[in-house]
């Protein structure tokens, strides 16, 4: 008897219950659209470890749990695809810039991209003079759109780091908004056609698309003018102008090396920012931290390398309950087994870091904001390797998540030396915006900051 | 003490060199690391516990010898 004999097909996987009525036949993807944390939280809830929805033409399986998770995240690479999972990012990327590299490509992006370690100084100190340079026109005190304000910064802090110095001295807020129009245009309505006639979503993205394209051709047009320029000068779009790539090509390269560190820093970030706000006696803490940190006037460069505990603490707990991506997911291209079923080629497997994040049984008062978690002896990070999963778990674990922890912790270092917080809007009003795959901040989300006058 | 790298997990950030240099190499043809002191001296403890701890592919652990 072969094992395969005693495993269950999805047949037998319990399906969630339809709370949004299914009009256009496309199953779950209407809740998908409108509230898919509710979804996401009623296939555990109904289902447990193993259940499933529909979105237009494909079957979702998703698991939660330390032990479905672990099988999810350690299933082999040859088994599951990425991209078809995905398919609202095809339109932003362009034709034929891939979605995501195997593991063996990514290690060559680790070398490539400067993501590794003995780079992030260097990157630090960039990260250092953005923030500077964002808050340099701010006076004495005033409001600040908080998806406005992380979303610039982040695009400017990811170009500067990933693409090079002189690429960012190129952009402005033209690009970042233009990059923020490609976000707004992640609709799950692209499982069922991501070229879709008359979807409001699909014409920003196109548009802000063409934006972008027109801006590097701008960038590229004054390079070719200006010449050739000494080697230590040089950066990845000169690289790319050298060997003939079109315009075209070359944004759709930038959009995919910028897309994954970008809305997912920009969003923590200015969560980060909104629960210090909402817990003063944390924010006090933390700024308490940072003084005695800097006190000895050492370089922000060199501090956001290293530990520093109670910000550390505070960015892993917002990560916690507000993890940018709610749910991971692959194509099965060759069957697998989830949870005692066997899942055939053509599925789509999911694991929820929005639902496994919060589960009881790992993180005790799951719903409450609690960054002692991550002290000794608790360390809910460490022990819950496969549910605390806001980076994701396994081969695939995000690998910008030490760039994004400096990056964050830098950002703070800056803006909490300088400035006092405080929230505009009555707490419970700082919401996601989940109509879109690519979670952004509802507006309004406003702060109010006052520069520290001791 | 004991040190534990997962290859399988590991992506080649080279953190652990920095934290503790003296417990962690790096093979370059390969692109992982190389923990070059299995049983490492008490003394390197927090350096050890740091690097476990900032791993960004939480691809190191460190046991209690029995």
């Amino acid at each position: 008897m072969t094992v395969t004999e005693n495993l269950a097909g999805i047949a037998d996987i319990p399906v969630v219950s339809i709370a949004v009525p299914d009009d256009d036949g496309h199953g779950h993807l209407a809740e998908m659209r409108i509230d898919p944390v509710a979804l996401l939280e009623r296939v555990h809830a109904e289902c447990g470890a193993i259940g499933r929805f529909r979105i237009a033409d494909k079957e979702v399986i998703m698991v939660t749990g330390a032990e479905a998770n672990e099988q999810f995240f350690k299933a082999p690479e040859s088994t599951l695809d990425q991209a078809a999972a995905y398919p609202f990012m095809t339109p932003i990327f362009g034709p034929g810039v891939v979605f995501d590299a195997s593991p063996e490509e990514r290690q060559q992006a680790l070398k490539n991209q400067a993501l590794r370690g003995d780079q992030m100084r260097g990157h630090a100190t960039t990260i250092e003079n953005e923030i500077k340079r964002m808050v340099s026109g701010w006076g004495d005190e005033g409001e600040i759109d908080l998806l406005d304000f992380f979303a610039e910064l982040t695009i400017y802090n990811t170009a500067a780091c990933l693409v090079g110095l002189p690429f960012r001295e190129e952009i402005d807020h033209r690009f970042a908004e233009a990059y923020h129009g490609l976000e707004r245009g992640t609709d799950a309505l692209a499982y069922v056609d991501p070229y879709m006639e008359g979807v409001e979503a699909f014409e920003i993205r196109d548009r802000s698309r063409a934006t972008l394209v027109e801006l590097v051709q701008g960038i590229i047009d004054r390079r070719r003018e200006r010449g050739t320029v000494p080697r230590e000068e040089r950066d990845l779009l000169d690289v790319l102008i050298s060997i003939d790539m079109s315009a075209d090509y070359i944004t759709g390269v930038f959009i995919s090396m910028l897309f994954a560190g970008h809305h997912t820093s920009s969003g923590t970030s200015a969560w980060t920012l909104i629960e210090l706000m909402r817990h003063p006696d944390v924010m006090a803490e933390v700024v308490t931290e940072l003084d005695e940190l800097y006190a000895d006037g050492s370089e922000i460069s060199f501090q956001a390398l290293r530990s520093i505990p109670k910000l550390e603490s505070v960015i892993k707990e917002t990560l916690r309950l507000h993890p940018p991506l709610i749910i991971l997911m692959r194509q099965v291209v060759e069957e697998i087994e989830l949870a005692g079923h066997l899942i055939p080629v053509g599925t789509i497997v999911a694991s929820s870091p929005r639902v496994s994040n919060r589960l009881a049984e790992d993180f005790p008062d799951p719903q409450a904001f609690d960054p002692t978690r991550y002290l000794d002896p608790r360390q809910e990070d460490m022990q819950n390797r496969w549910t605390w999963i806001p980076f994701g778990a396994g081969k695939h674990r995000c690998v910008g998540n030490a760039f994004a922890m400096m990056q964050i912790k830098a950002i703070f270092s800056v803006l909490l030396r300088d400035f006092e917080f405080e929230l505009v809007q009555p707490s419970e009003t700082y919401r996601d915006d989940y109509s879109k795959m690519v979670i952004q901040l509802q507006r309004p989300c406003r702060a109010r900051y006052r520069r520290r006058t001791s | 003490m004991r040190v534990v790298a997962d290859l399988g997990l590991c992506q080649g950030h080279q953190m652990c060199q920095g934290e503790a240099p003296d417990v962690f190499d790096f093979d370059e043809a390969a692109d992982q690391v190389v923990v070059v002191q299995e049983h490492p001296d008490e003394s390197l403890r927090p350096q050890v516990v740091a690097a476990v701890q900032y791993c960004p592919a939480m691809a190191l652990a460190l046991e209690e010898d029995a």
